[in-house]
């Protein structure tokens, strides 16, 4: 109120001084930043894989002859095609079945609570599931695993499925509670079973926390490094991420090389982002800020 | 329309039960069953294969006694503070940045928030070479002698740990404060400035509280993720020099798994557990102590 009636009392200074201040000192000095804090490293890295050896005494120069065959080398000495489909196996095969078996639960869990003790006392139990990080299960987890003979990509595929759920649970349980239940009753009325009613009516409206998901469980089964380090030992079934701990001692000194099998596994994503850049910032934002 | 209500909600379908059962069984054997044997096996001596024993608390009592372990805690304790202090300070001053009338607004929000896309492990390695290689010719170039040798190889080398950690860990808490400061009208900050309020008093009086809920979550998710801090040590100094960037992640891993230290790092996965438990839970209630207040 206060500030509606000040701004009509003084509006001529207002519109002019406000809008079109540009702030150029916050603009260079992040521009700057930005420039030396965060392209360096990444000039670096595509600096340093475009080069060899003898061309690294300036290390910062842009290579006089672009030697692409680290690329070639870098691809061929770590299998990267095997650990590319690996990879992109396990996290388009998350994302699918955690969109569907994780909000589904979340959804029967959510709407039922208040009338059965069972979907309140499960509620609870992911919810507070979400207290257990990985690092702690993870010794008896490898050797139930390896019992089980799920030391494998689709063992582990499994696995990040089901470690997502206390956390999805909790993210869609927010967005479930805002969708009125008078569509859902409609559905009833009109003789749908439940799951016709999940699938029909309420798996739709749920797409902005499906994109939220998708995008964090890329984000998460791509890049991650611990639970394929203990799971994953056969080269066969290893993850982009961890050839690269795997071959770090063969890459040695040879940092063309190495840098040359980085920018492999971080080209995709890369180029996701400068495609996708607005949806995923928006969903990694909803996904933390409910 | 009230009678239907009741009658839709009242009676729960089987199929729900059974629709649900899969994942809950699921969850409950590959999480909650591990969690238990984890507990389970911090009370014996089980080396990770054949015979054991109940020892009673002889595990949890050797991990007070141990200089590795007692080391692991002060050196995650120690990095996960000064982390989520720095990390949070620079990125609420690169929020405020980024909020202010700058040119380019969509790609410099865009280039803060990339480092949150690359794996942890790689931006390790990167920076594995720049602390190693780059940084030690400029120093020798210019003769200076701090800069001259890998801070990785040297009683300081959490630093560099530090470093890698701030440089990736800004993207995300800068994200979400600028969603804070973004869902600030500009109307409060105009009238603030008619009463002739300071900028230093308009971001404490105004701004901060106004975003608090957006520090609680970064102060939540940061203190979690910290503790955990694995991936960039990994990378590298592997624990050391000596163990002096040992984290408690990386001796379960190492110990736990290639040591013999089965049911003693089962005993320190317990105690990392009720640490992380009870931060979160202390935050939560904070949380949750706001929210009540704001309602």
């Amino acid at each position: 109120m206060q500030a509606t009636e000040t701004t009509s009392v003084k509006p001529k200074k207002l519109k002019r001084e406000r809008p079109n201040h540009t702030n150029y000192t916050a603009t260079a000095i992040l521009a700057v930043l930005a420039i030396f804090a965060i392209l360096g490293p990444l000039y670096l890295t595509v600096v340093i894989a475009l080069k060899d050896p003898s061309q690294m005494n300036n290390v910062l120069a842009w290579p006089s002859k672009i030697n692409w065959s680290n690329f070639k080398d870098a691809w061929e000495m770590t299998d990267f095609p095997t650990k590319f489909l690996n990879t992109l196996f396990i996290t388009v095969v998350n994302i699918v079945f955690t969109i569907i078996t994780n909000s589904f639960v979340a959804y029967a869990i959510t709407r039922y609570r208040s009338h059965s003790k069972l979907f309140n006392g499960l509620y609870y139990y992911l919810v507070s599931a979400m207290f257990i990080p990985f690092n702690v299960i993870m010794l008896p987890l490898v050797k139930q695993v390896s019992m089980f003979h799920m030391d494998n990509v689709f063992g582990i595929t499994i696995l990040y499925i089901i470690f997502g759920l206390p956390m999805n649970t909790f993210l869609y349980a927010g967005f479930v509670k805002q969708i009125p239940i008078a569509l859902e009753e409609a559905a009833i009325m009109d003789g749908a079973t439940p799951l016709q009613v999940f699938f029909k009516v309420v798996f739709p409206i749920m797409k902005p926390m499906h994109a939220t998901v998708a995008i964090l469980s890329f984000m998460w089964t791509w890049n991650d490094f611990l639970m394929p380090l203990v799971l994953l030992s056969n080269p066969k079934q290893q993850t982009l991420q961890l050839a690269q701990y795997v071959f770090q001692g063969q890459f040695s000194t040879n940092y063309n090389l190495a840098f040359a099998s980085y920018m492999l596994v971080l080209a995709p994503v890369l180029l996701m982002y400068i495609f996708f850049q607005r949806y995923i910032i928006a969903g990694v934002t909803s996904g933390a800020v409910k | 329309m009230d009678t239907l209500r009741k009658r839709t909600k009242s009676k729960i379908s089987p199929t729900l039960y059974i629709a649900v059962a899969p994942m809950i069984i699921l969850f409950f054997v590959f999480h909650t069953i591990p969690f238990l044997r984890g507990v389970f096996y911090s009370f014996t001596d089980w080396p990770g294969y054949g015979a054991w024993h109940f020892v009673g608390l002889r595990n949890y009592l050797y991990m007070f006694s141990n200089s590795q372990i007692g080391d692991a805690y002060w050196f995650t304790f120690k990095f996960a503070l000064v982390a989520t202090i720095l990390v949070n300070l620079i990125s609420l001053a690169l929020a405020v940045g980024l909020n202010s009338r700058i040119k380019f607004q969509n790609t410099m929000k865009a280039l803060y928030f990339l480092p949150y896309m690359l794996g942890t492990l790689i931006v390790g390695f990167i920076f594995n070479f720049i602390f190693g290689t780059l940084i030690p010719q400029f120093g020798q170039a210019l003769n200076i002698g701090w800069l001259s040798s890998n801070i990785l190889g040297t009683d300081h080398a959490w630093i560099g740990i530090l470093i890698v950690t701030i440089w990736q860990g800004l993207a995300f808490n800068t994200l979400i404060y600028l969603s804070g400061l973004q869902s600030i009208s500009t109307e409060i900050y105009e009238a603030a400035e008619l009463d002739g309020t300071t900028p230093w008093q308009k971001f404490w009086r105004i701004t901060f509280p106004l975003i608090a809920p957006f520090f609680t979550i970064n102060l939540v998710l940061s203190v979690k993720g910290y503790l955990m801090v694995f991936d960039q040590i990994m990378a590298m100094t592997s624990g050391g020099p000596g163990n002096s960037t040992t984290s408690i992640s990386v001796l379960i891993y190492t110990q736990g798994f290639q040591g013999s230290q089965f049911a003693i790092q089962s005993a320190n996965a317990v105690v990392l557990f009720i640490v992380v438990a009870a931060i979160s839970l202390f935050q939560l209630r904070i949380l949750n102590k706001r929210e009540e207040r704001l309602q």
